[in-house]
């Protein structure tokens, strides 16, 4: 019985980690591991050549198609002033989706150096970006989490699709 | 057994807002001198549909509206009343109520009750005035339903025996249903009677062996309980029997003074719809995601048509893949037969999945009728609507942003082009005025024409009008199409006094832009006297266009064919370079500058750099035109727009982009914010 007893307890609490736990993609760029929320991930490709876009930032790669659809290439590591790397056909593209103010859904693709795993982070154990000195400007940093003594920058999806609206804006003013 | 009816709903929408589309042609439609029995009918099965279904779904507040429509054209139908302009003009107006309550139980909003009542206290004026003479005609058989309506002020207490046929439930009708509804209409007591329920081991639990004596207190008249019956009448023996306080039912003797009051009592009727609506609008609004998605109503032929090509589609394939399998060099005519074939029917299947987008302009026209009718009866003009081909047809997204151009337009031949009936008959022309609509295909575009006889517009009330608001010098040399053309700049009006019609001069500019982001143009032919024409010229398909691809080092660009004008070969002697910036070269006696497409667009592997090596197209955006220097003309072909704004942003100088053959994304130049962008 008390055995018994046990085993459901655990069963619980194995229960109350399932709830708190969020799985992240992580993807390095140079040394540093990167994660985004895996729910917001479509899929994720290899590189294939772009059409340019005259006239914007250099880290906007350009446009491809998918599926019909046109869907813009940022390169993070230029995003992320981390220097530029030569694609290869191993270049990774990760496409993510978010959903804008008004509801409509934006995709985009972003270049990363490769794709590494599927983390499992307990909800509890995400601290609060600090404000240190990466060159990562800190604005699309979530959190940080450590998973297996590594840490892992948590990015936030919304707020790295939305890099063109507020280039956009920039410009109208 | 539970079926989620809101499942329906939208549906039931539709078809509500189709019929009422109907009832309200019909009613325009109806002449009064000779009406014709099968236009009545069309206007009533509209109008029964809708409350069948507004029934169904629960929707008592415009079931009970439509019932007393129903009545009114039922007489009609019948014969046993005529049809007047009055009696029109309240079903008009019904019908506008009508689409208020529906649209307003469809937004999950408050129903406007007041409004409905207003609309429901016309309806009876109608009905019941009617039934003034009758009741003098015809005393004897109009009594008793008099005597119903008469009671209706009073708390009446109804005793309803009902006992179903045993095979009641199997007809799919439920009498705890029909007693929820009577539960509505007043305070309900129920007593069963289980007599007839036989042993255990007999009993068939799909038949009705119990029968109900009912008592029911309220403000009810008798055609209320048995439309609750309505379904099941001949499927059981029944009984309803009033008792209620026998001051009224002494009342034996009915004189006309008497019925008369009939008709303000009948309104309290309106107030158990008022109690009914709550429970409709307090629904939790969950479904405003579903509502947003439009739909369109296709054609069934072009789904047939659409089935045909993927067929032929299908066996092009098979037919490929056989030769494939086994390919030797005596097969490749059969493997070019065959590509060609599939090049055909690939074609022929895009024209036919965009054809699907395409719907009559009639979608549009279809209102005018009625706006035509309101508002000439408002400014007591006389005014003819013809309509001249409603069937052309134009993309879904046109139709739909061409409503309120148009709208616009014809109101305002209306209201100032249009004279007054006496002013006409002084100028010598018919009393009635004329607004024709009209739209037609030109080449890649549609037309739509509104043309009037009124009196023209006037240029020099135009030309001094413009002076006077500023909009134009004194000494201003106008042409007659630039002066037309001031009644679209934003702060003209020359209506000498506003009228709720138009006047206000925020129209036509408004129009115009809204005509121009379509892709189109506007233009105006007046005749001082005589009336005038606005016509709207339009791209048949926004998804869709012409496009000539052009290279300019390894990039592939798209230039709308519509704005290129031609491309040549420049030479030296024709270029002339303006204190070191810009560049510009004659073209048969017009200097036009030179937009670089390489250095524009900052393309590093463009070949020609020297104006000579390279070709120059000449085109025109919105009335400015340039050069532009590439590297090559590709080919001409028609590509699908997509916008670069769905996941990107909008980039300047591309107005959006498309896929090529090879399934990379080529853009599409925006050719005068290319020309702006070229300025700076």
């Amino acid at each position: 019985m008390a055995e018994k007893a046990e085993n459901i307890e655990a069963e619980l609490t194995e229960e109350k980690k399932l709830e708190n736990l969020v799985q992240f993609l992580s993807f390095t760029l140079g040394d540093e591991e990167y994660g985004v929320d895996i729910l917001r991930v479509q899929e994720i490709r290899s590189w294939e050549p772009v059409s340019r876009i005259p006239n914007v930032p250099s880290y906007e790669k350009g446009v491809v198609n998918l599926r019909g659809a046109i869907v813009p290439i940022i390169d993070l590591r230029e995003r992320f002033g981390l220097g530029h790397l030569e694609y290869s056909p191993l270049t990774v593209v990760v496409v993510l989706q978010t959903l804008t103010e008004l509801g409509q859904a934006r995709t985009m693709g972003v270049v990363v150096d490769s794709v590494s795993d599927v983390i499992d982070v307990d909800k509890k154990t995400i601290q609060d970006a600090p404000n240190f000195g990466t060159k990562v400007s800190t604005e699309f940093i979530n959190g940080l989490a450590s998973v297996k003594d590594r840490m892992v920058m948590l990015l936030d999806v919304g707020k790295l699709l939305k890099i063109d609206t507020l280039d956009d804006e920039d410009e109208n003013t | 057994m539970s079926i989620d009816m809101a499942q329906f709903h939208q549906v039931f929408f539709e078809e509500s807002f189709e019929g009422l589309d109907i009832m309200e042609t019909g009613l325009l439609n109806l002449d009064m001198g000779d009406v014709d029995a099968e236009d009545i009918n069309t206007i009533f099965r509209a109008a029964h549909s809708i409350k069948g279904g507004s029934g169904t779904f629960g929707f008592t507040a415009v079931s009970d509206f439509t019932h007393v429509m129903e009545t009114l054209l039922d007489e009609m139908r019948d014969g046993r009343r005529q049809v007047t302009q009055p009696a029109v003009d309240v079903l008009l107006g019904s019908v506008d109520c009508l689409k208020e309550m529906l649209a307003a139980i469809q937004d999950e909003q408050e129903v406007d009750v007041a409004r409905v009542a207003e609309y429901k206290k016309a309806l009876e004026i109608e009905l019941n005035g009617r039934e003034l003479e009758e009741v003098v005609t015809n005393e004897a058989s109009k009594l008793s339903t008099i005597e119903s309506d008469k009671v209706d002020n009073g708390n009446n207490i109804w005793r309803i025996a009902f006992s179903p046929h045993t095979n009641l439930l199997k007809t799919g009708n439920d009498p705890v249903r029909m007693f929820r509804e009577l539960a509505s209409l007043g305070k309900l007591t129920t007593t069963v009677d289980f007599q007839g329920v036989p042993d255990f081991y007999d009993l068939d639990p799909e038949e009705c062996h119990l029968s109900w004596n009912l008592e029911l207190v309220g403000d009810v008249s008798e055609s209320d309980i048995s439309d609750v019956f309505d379904w099941v009448e001949d499927e059981c023996d029944m009984a309803i029997q009033l008792i209620t306080d026998p001051v009224e039912n002494d009342n034996s003797t009915f004189t006309e003074e008497q019925s008369i009051e009939v008709v303000p009592t009948k309104e309290v009727k309106t107030e158990p719809a008022n109690k009914e609506i709550s429970p409709t609008v307090a629904k939790p609004s969950k479904k405003a995601a579903a509502k947003t998605s439009s739909s369109i109503r296709v054609d069934t032929g072009k789904i047939d048509t659409l089935i045909n090509m993927v067929g032929e589609l299908v066996i092009t394939q098979s037919m490929l893949s056989l030769v494939g399998e086994q390919f030797e060099m005596n097969k490749l005519d059969q493997l070019k037969n065959g590509l060609s074939q599939l090049d055909r029917h690939t074609r022929e299947l895009q024209e036919s999945v965009m054809n699907i987008r395409m719907l009559p302009i009639s979608f549009v026209f279809s209102r005018f009728p009625r706006l035509v009718h309101d508002l000439s009866s408002k400014l007591d003009k006389k005014i003819e609507l013809v309509m001249v081909g409603e069937h052309t047809e134009v993309d879904k997204t046109v139709v739909e942003l061409l409503s309120d151009p148009l709208v616009h337009l014809v109101r305002n031949s209306l209201d100032h082009g249009i004279e007054m009936p006496a002013d006409r008959m002084a100028a010598g022309k018919p009393e009635t005025g004329t607004i024709t609509l009209e739209a037609y295909h030109r080449g890649g575009n549609i037309v739509i024409e509104v043309k009037d006889d009124g009196k023209g517009l006037n240029k020099d009330v135009l030309r001094a009008k413009a002076i006077e608001k500023g909009l134009i010098d004194e000494d201003a040399n106008l042409t007659d199409k630039q002066t037309y053309e001031l009644i679209f700049m934003a702060g003209f009006s020359t209506a000498e006094k506003l009228t709720d019609v138009s006047g206000r001069g925020v129209g036509m500019d408004v129009v115009r832009r809204n005509i121009q982001s379509l892709g189109g143009n506007i233009e105006i032919i007046s005749e001082l006297g005589k009336g005038s024409t606005i016509a709207i010229h339009l791209p048949l398909t926004l998804a869709i266009m012409d496009g000539q691809s052009i290279a300019v080092g390894d990039e592939r660009f798209i230039i709308p064919l519509g704005s290129i004008i031609e491309s040549i070969n420049i030479k030296e002697s024709m270029i002339n370079r303006v204190a070191g910036r810009g560049e510009t070269f004659r073209l048969r006696d017009e200097y036009l500058p030179i937009v670089r497409m390489h250095e524009i667009f900052d393309v590093k592997t463009a070949q020609a750099t020297k104006l000579t090596d390279g070709l120059v197209v000449v085109v025109d955006g919105q009335g400015m035109r340039c050069g532009l220097f590439i590297d090559d003309l590709l080919g001409q072909q028609q590509v699908v727009i997509k916008s670069l704004e769905a996941n990107y942003r909008k980039v300047e100088g591309v107005s959006g982009a498309t896929i090529l053959g090879d399934g990379s994304v080529a853009l599409i130049l925006d050719i005068p914010g290319l020309v702006r962008l070229s300025n700076q």
